[in-house]
């Protein structure tokens, strides 16, 4: 090739390398912001599940103040600061959020599997490596944000609606802070662990299954009857998020056979995304798209 | 120049090899050789045609280059580097690889934009692409609702998209009416004149015959032949005479007479090699013979593609052959 170098004008003249400016993790970002939210499916996707989680829980105050007068005086009584709480992020809005962060985290690399775009994708940014990790800053500082939204509305509005009962609770509860810090991470975790099924799957429909099962289900199978079994069911961040969001927490219950650590939980609640992101960025640098 | 050739920056001739260099490349899937000890270099300042039957492994040798498929053995570079250690890609190399390698949510300019962003190319060269594909007036709509051919043309603009120096297309011309089909040639050919090094696939001789300058044959993941398109077309059959006639036995003897060689095509057809028409036409006339017809065939090159492929087609037909 040296002969080309050494005479270039030989019938056309080369072209010159392109003046390129420096990779910046900056555009990797843009890029990705901007993947995110052409998608019209995603902004709905995000607006929906919005909706759908603040109206599980404001509907779980209305109907605690609407059955209030037939409550009896035990029940009043014990109602702040456990129950008042749960109003403010319910189960099932717990529930609905690992299905649909854990969902929207998993389609935001899957669907540039399934589709083909990704091998578009990794030919205008070769370094893999650094567009997943950018992918994955994008979509844990949205969800975050979503996280951060969801709990604070939902936690006003409940809040709003038990005051008619004088039944709420303030932000200087004991132990409500590490509440909604794990209501506030919820989405984060559930996004990642998504991302991270996505980048070991691969396949949209596969993946959706698996977050399913891995997110809901399987904490579903598990009790507390065996050490192992506890073990495992402890180990789920669905479990941990129950743990963690508890102000009465049945941790302390004496018929628990092997009580909870809120240590451990915060473990778990750090582990799965973390592994996550670990296993989604080496194995997008081995396989072949 | 066009919008394409307009160059940013400092102008640093000769400084860099501008080529794809293909070096005993190799991939296994198992134990089937999609690729085998394959050896090509892609020069600039020109098209060249890549082919091959279904199954070569051109699609696969494409994917090797710009790094979305790991060789098993040997290597390949672009510009004197393998393609993943370059950062950002679409300056270096633009790539069509699979016109449906979209997805069908976003725009047109939606994709093109995202993938502009991530390489730090200025927004404007979305309505630049978008503009020399013919697809500003869908450039809003959705791209699952385009066609094959326009998602080809929104392909071949993100290809376009960085001003690459070296472009590469995998069976580009799928899908394209034959306005399309003159218009990706024009293209390719004012690329190649720009000084770009152009790879076009295609399964199809006659799709590079009036495209290409140089040809890489490749059968079974090897290699058939690299060598300029004249050189490759010299292999076939040369040219000879198609001559149609009632008398075709009696015309048949008489030319093999003279020194011909003459094989049958069907009733009452012949064709000649080895004895130019005029020849045939007078020696017909000397013995009475009629004829209806008198052709020149010049070489074909679809069919010395067929013959230099013919030992390395992966999905062959039952019947013929």
């Amino acid at each position: 090739m040296t002969a080309l170098s050494t005479a270039p004008a030989a019938t056309t003249a080369p072209r010159a390398e392109p003046d390129e400016p420096s990779a910046r993790f900056r555009d990797l970002l843009a890029g990705e912001w901007f993947k995110l939210w052409s998608m019209r499916s995603m902004r709905w996707g995000y607006a929906l599940g919005a909706i759908g989680i603040v109206w599980l829980n404001a509907n779980s105050a209305l109907a605690d103040v609407q059955d209030w007068d037939h409550f009896s005086a035990a029940q009043r009584a014990g109602f702040v600061p456990g129950s008042a709480f749960a109003d403010t992020f319910t189960n099932n809005a717990g529930i609905t959020v690992l299905l649909v962060a854990g969902v929207l985290g998993a389609m935001s690399l899957v669907s540039e599997y399934s589709s083909g775009l990704i091998r578009v994708s990794f030919a205008a940014v070769p370094s893999r490596r650094a567009l997943l990790g950018a992918k994955i800053a994008v979509l844990t500082a949205v969800m975050l944000a979503f996280g951060l939204v969801l709990t604070f509305t939902s936690f006003g509005l409940s809040e709003a609606i038990l005051s008619s009962k004088h039944a709420g609770i303030s932000l200087s509860q004991p132990g409500i802070r590490s509440g909604l810090t794990a209501a506030i991470l919820l989405p984060v975790v559930s996004g990642l662990v998504g991302l991270g099924l996505a980048a070991v799957i691969r396949h949209s429909a596969a993946t959706v299954v698996a977050v399913v099962s891995l997110l809901l289900l399987i904490p579903d199978f598990l009790t507390d009857q065996h050490y192992w079994s506890a073990c495992l069911d402890h180990a789920m961040p669905f479990r941990a998020f129950q743990f963690l969001h508890d102000l009465t927490p049945y941790r302390v219950n004496p018929y628990m056979k092997y009580p909870v650590h809120p240590r451990g939980e915060w473990w778990v609640f750090l582990l799965w995304p973390l592994v996550s992101v670990v296993v989604a960025l080496v194995l997008v640098e081995k396989r072949d798209v | 120049m066009s919008a394409l050739g307009r160059r940013r920056g400092t102008v640093r001739t000769g400084t860099v090899v501008r080529v794809i260099e293909v070096n005993h490349l190799t991939k296994r899937y198992g134990s089937t050789t999609a690729v085998d000890e394959l050896t090509f270099t892609v020069r600039p300042g020109c098209v060249t045609g890549f082919l091959g039957p279904n199954g070569a492994g051109k699609s696969t040798t494409l994917r090797m280059i710009i790094g979305l498929n790991d060789p098993t053995g040997g290597s390949v570079s672009v510009q004197g580097r393998p393609f993943r250690q370059r950062p950002r890609g679409l300056r270096h190399v633009g790539a069509l690889l699979d016109a449906g390698d979209v997805h069908g949510g976003r725009s047109a300019a939606a994709h093109l934009g995202m993938l502009a962003r991530t390489n730090a190319i200025p927004l404007r060269r979305v309505g630049e692409v978008l503009a020399e594909v013919g697809l500003t007036d869908a450039a809003r709509r959705r791209i699952g609702g385009f066609s094959l051919g326009m998602k080809q043309r929104l392909g071949i603009a993100a290809a376009l998209l960085g001003d690459p120096p070296v472009l590469l297309f995998d069976e580009p011309l799928n899908g394209l009416d034959p306005e399309g089909v003159r218009w990706v040639r024009d293209l390719f050919r004012r690329l190649a004149a720009e000084g770009r090094t152009v790879f076009v696939s295609s399964h199809l001789m006659s799709e590079m015959e009036h495209t290409a300058d140089r040809l890489v044959v490749i059968g079974r993941g090897r290699l058939i032949a690299d060598e300029p398109l004249a050189a490759f077309a010299a292999r076939g059959q040369g040219s000879g005479v198609r001559v149609r006639t009632p008398d075709a036995s009696a015309l048949a003897g008489t030319l093999q007479a003279g020194g011909a060689d003459v094989t049958r095509d069907g009733a009452g057809v012949l064709l000649v090699t080895g004895m130019d028409s005029e020849r045939v036409g007078d020696l017909a006339f000397e013995h009475g013979l009629r004829l209806h017809e008198l052709v020149v065939t010049t070489a074909s090159l679809e069919r010395a593609f067929m013959e230099l492929t013919a030992d390395s087609v992966e999905y062959a037909t039952g019947e013929t052959r």
